[in-house]
């Protein structure tokens, strides 16, 4: 710690977290070194990757590109928060079945994306999810299988709406 | 392999051959073929699977290369700016090298540190230690070397003319001659003859996690390494001749790997011997993670390549003689050169059968960094070579480019270059059927045919067919000796014994699913064993295609003698329960001790390679494919786009459905970006374009529809049937790509990567040729 060093609070996958860090530190590294959240990876440091892809206030940001100032106050998500009580998200659950994740570095960072298109478009079409994932890379799977685990997810999601909404569902 | 361990049921393939019925690839499976989960799925979705960036130790220390900034030179001096207090660093040079300086592969040119000489730009010259990761990172900046000038060479043509010598007597790395039949005699009978020249250049792994390392290391452990690696014990022989320490004074533990695609084979043991360095020296452990710069312009890339072909024909369009010219680039240091040479040179004639074959290659030192393993392995070039070839032939002759293929095609009972017996039924002709109805592929070339004339987007379909060798090539499989198998333990874990490594391939899903099923427990009793050079015997690198096969056998071999031994010594009944077995391992382990066992490589009877002569069974088994790609070349803004691709291929038994698809649409897509977007540009044998911003990979935008088909003929010698598949997919896109450019615009491209600047250049000058008549 330096006498630079300054004190942001934020909150984190809903618990309220206080760093003392220098103000330019990227919030990737605050993150990983500070919090222990090792679930956000670094692939390039330059914003090309999205491996390091959170959410910040609701929008869908890289880390390695924010330094921690910024986030003073705000609301984050990350990899970490998905799922519930250890229990997978139903697209970290659609991931598994469909192969979405090879070598998994970039899994962390794809499954905010996802999380974030899903957020804002429950039930999108083809090419929404691929633009919706075109700045996270993936060397391993060729996309195929995250776009049906997208996919998968989002129809699951209208499948517990419908059964949640009507009363003969059950 | 621990010392001491009793191994209990050991025996050869003969003796399990003879004792024990082997596994019917026919039989019904219960968990092989199924779409079980991988294996460490769960934790990479939960983000809480353990990179070597997320291991913290405690008293860690970070590590940071001073690089060179020349192509070749001697080192004149090396000065240390005073502006930093350097007695914070520890600083490690060639001097502290008490071993070997140089990491152990074919050949031992390679220093571990440059000694008084470079000979690539971004050659290792020394290494800095500091607890603060940012301070030793703007330390390297403040060691200033100055050199006396070399002369250089960075090409093929260059390196050949052997004007500059730049390693050892002639800047020859390896040369391969093979020749079947007599090809100087057969140019006088042919209907015709066909020449052509193709070149393919370097790509970057451009795995995702970078190069990372952590060392340790005590008096009494010796050096322990963790790190993101595919060949845990190519690093530790490595280490031991870096640091001439015993083999047990030294530990090697892969963590969990993000990507690796060849890249992670060879590389790793030099950054595993300088992190090992610093940690000796500075008494701290230490860690080394590359950014994604240093990443890419320090480690090794796919060779580039030059590919001349001379090709008779018959009347009928049957290959009558096949001459063959091969180069590779291999950089500045051996590394796996020759390997990768060998098998381009034996893919090179790609799946035909010809008579008369003579294939001449050669791999040429020149000062760039390295080159090295990567997906494919050579094969990727040659077959872009021979496959681009094949349609030029066809249109040389008039002939449709697939009925030439089908007229050449290999078939059980012929022979290849090498005079290999195909004993095993080929599938050529199935899965060319196949992936010509898949993609409707006659109908639409004759619609694009007519649709291009009016349109500023020309569409075309290319086609490439071709098979990859499983495993090791020639006496490699009998050479790597490698033992696996399957131990139980005192708190009833089944655990798969092999130093096969995970890097997203699904080694863990596919070797685990091959012991359950074996055993005959469920998916989730069965585990890996970490893959930690203390624990796990030496099954051989993680590469080469081998894992399903190879290592997938010695797994489903041990696992069926394990439960023979249980029959024969601890009174497990023929047909039994979970509880069952596990209550004989107990009475086994209380009369006779450890249960474990374990399977030596046999190799499959009536195997016989001639290294000399490059002639008999280069490889254990083949995978066939045939591709198709659909492309569209806008003619207003010059890129070429994939709009559907199709991948039929037949590697033996699907072991996994799911995660073989996967494999297959991953290979295809690095092809795709391997043919139209992946360029790799060097100034001064230095990649310049260093950074995810300029090296462009295809994105989720750019990937099309993948479609994805398997025949199966199970191997016998394969695990469950397995044959070789993770390198397979990566062949074929460029020369299917580059075929469909031809047949949407009728120019032919031979060489790749293909970029819209490429295009623009050859349409325009064919426009400014073909303007005067048209007019």
């Amino acid at each position: 710690m330096s006498a630079s060093d300054i004190t942001i609070q934020f909150d984190v996958n809903g618990e309220t977290r206080a760093v003392h860090a220098p103000p330019m530190k990227r919030l990737l590294d605050v993150l990983r070194e500070d919090l222990g959240l090792t679930g956000t990876k670094e692939g390039c440091g330059e914003g090309e990757c999205g491996s390091c892809s959170i959410r910040m206030n609701g929008e869908l940001v890289n880390s390695c590109l924010v330094p921690v100032l910024q986030a003073d106050g705000a609301t984050v998500e990350t990899v970490e928060g998905l799922a519930k009580n250890g229990a997978l998200s139903p697209l970290q659950q659609a991931f598994l079945q469909c192969g979405g994740a090879q070598c998994g570095i970039c899994t962390p960072g794809m499954l905010m994306a996802a999380t974030h298109l899903l957020a804002r478009n429950p039930h999108p079409n083809i090419a929404e999810i691929r633009e919706g994932l075109a700045g996270n890379l993936c060397r391993c799977t060729g996309f195929m299988r995250i776009f049906e685990s997208v996919i998968l997810a989002a129809v699951d999601s209208r499948t517990d709406q419908v059964s949640s909404g009507s009363p003969d569902a059950r | 392999m621990q010392v001491g361990r009793v191994v209990v049921c050991y025996a050869s393939t003969r003796m399990a051959a003879t004792a024990f019925p082997t596994m019917s690839t026919h039989a019904t499976t219960r968990i092989v073929g199924a779409p079980v989960p991988r294996k460490e799925g769960v934790e990479k979705l939960l983000g809480v699977a353990r990179y070597v960036d997320d291991i913290e130790r405690e008293g860690l220390w970070h590590g940071a290369t001073v690089r060179s900034t020349v192509p070749r030179a001697l080192i004149r001096s090396v000065r240390f700016d005073r502006s930093i207090d350097w007695s914070e660093f520890v600083i490690v040079t060639a001097a502290d090298i008490h071993g070997e300086n140089h990491i152990p592969l074919i050949f031992t040119d390679q220093p571990c540190l440059a000694d008084g000489k470079v000979n690539h730009c971004d050659e290792a010259i020394l290494l800095l230690a500091h607890p603060d990761k940012h301070k030793v990172r703007q330390a390297v900046n403040a060691v200033q070397i100055e050199y006396d000038l070399l002369p250089t060479v960075f090409t093929i043509e260059e390196s050949e003319q052997q004007e500059t010598i730049v390693w050892g007597k002639d800047n020859l790395i390896k040369s391969f001659l093979l020749q079947k039949g007599d090809v100087d005699a057969a140019w006088a009978g042919a209907a015709s003859i066909v020449e052509g020249e193709y070149r393919t250049g370097a790509q970057e792994h451009l795995y995702i996690e970078n190069n990372g390392i952590i060392a340790e290391y005590s008096e009494e452990s010796g050096l322990t390494v963790w790190g993101s690696l595919q060949c845990p014990f190519y690093v530790h022989r490595a280490l031991l001749a870096v640091f001439n320490l015993p083999a047990e004074k030294v530990r090697v533990l892969q963590t969990e790997t993000g990507g690796a695609f060849g890249g992670k084979e060879d590389y790793p043991s030099t950054l595993a011997s300088h992190a090992a360095l610093l940690a000796m020296k500075s008494a701290h452990p230490v860690k080394m993670v590359y950014d994604r710069v240093e990443d890419l312009a320090a480690t090794t890339k796919r060779h580039p390549s030059r590919v001349r072909h001379r090709t008779a024909l018959d009347e009928n369009g049957k290959l009558l003689a096949m001459d063959i010219e091969l180069a590779t680039d291999g950089g500045a240091y051996s590394t796996l050169s020759s390997t990768v040479l060998s098998r381009a040179t034996l893919h090179s004639p790609g799946p035909y059968s010809c008579p008369n074959v003579r294939v001449s290659s050669s791999s040429w030192a020149t000062n760039t960094v390295p080159y090295g393993a990567f997906r494919g392995f050579g094969a990727p070039q040659a077959i872009f070579a021979i496959e681009r070839h094949m349609d030029e032939i066809a249109a040389a002759i008039g002939m449709d480019p697939v009925e030439l293929r089908r007229r050449n095609f290999l078939h059980q009972g012929d022979t290849t270059a090498t005079e290999q017996l195909m004993r095993e039924p080929v599938l050529l002709d199935t899965l060319l059927e196949r992936a010509l109805s898949e993609s409707d592929y006659y109908a639409k070339r004759e619609r694009f045919a007519f649709e291009n004339p009016s349109s500023p987007v020309k569409r075309g379909m290319g086609i490439a067919a071709f098979y990859h060798g499983s495993g090791f090539t020639g006496s490699g499989e009998p050479y790597l000796n490698s033992l696996a198998g399957i131990d139980v333990t005192p708190d009833d874990k089944v655990r798969v014994l092999a130093s096969s490594t995970e890097f997203g391939q699904g080694t863990n899903t596919v070797l685990t699913q091959i012991a359950a099923e074996a055993i005959g427990l469920d998916y989730a009793d069965v585990q890996m064993a970490p893959a930690d050079t203390g624990i796990v015997p030496n099954s051989g690198p993680t590469v080469a295609s081998r894992t399903a096969m190879v290592v997938g056998k010695l797994v489903e071999r041990a696992s069926l003698q394990l439960v023979s031994s249980l029959k024969e010594h601890a009174g497990l009944e023929t047909h039994f329960s979970r509880a069952d077995f596990f209550e004989a391992c107990r009475r086994y382990r209380t009369t006779k001790g450890e249960v474990v066992s374990l399977c030596r490589y046999e190799a499959p009877p009536g195997i016989s390679w001639d290294d000399e002569k490059y002639k008999g069974e280069a490889y254990p088994a083949y995978a066939w494919s045939v591709q198709v790609a659909q492309v569209a070349v806008d003619t207003v803004t010059y890129s070429a786009e994939v709009e559907e691709f199709w991948a039929v291929q037949e590697a033996g038994r699907v072991i996994n459905p799911v995660l073989a698809g996967g494999q297959i649409e991953g290979g295809v897509a690095q092809g795709i970006g391997y043919a139209l977007y992946e360029k790799v540009i060097l100034q001064n044998g230095r990649m310049v374009n260093n950074q995810m911003t300029n090296y462009i990979m295809p994105t989720a935008e750019d990937v099309p529809p993948i479609h994805v088909y398997f025949e199966e003929i199970p191997f016998q010698h394969g695990g469950y049937g397995a044959k070789g598949i993770g390198e397979l997919p990566h062949d074929g896109p460029a020369p299917a790509i580059l075929n469909a450019i031809k047949d949407a615009t009728g120019v032919s491209f031979t060489s790749i990567p293909l970029l819209p600047e490429d295009l623009h250049a050859a349409l325009c000058s064919r426009e400014s040729v073909e303007e005067p008549t048209t007019a």
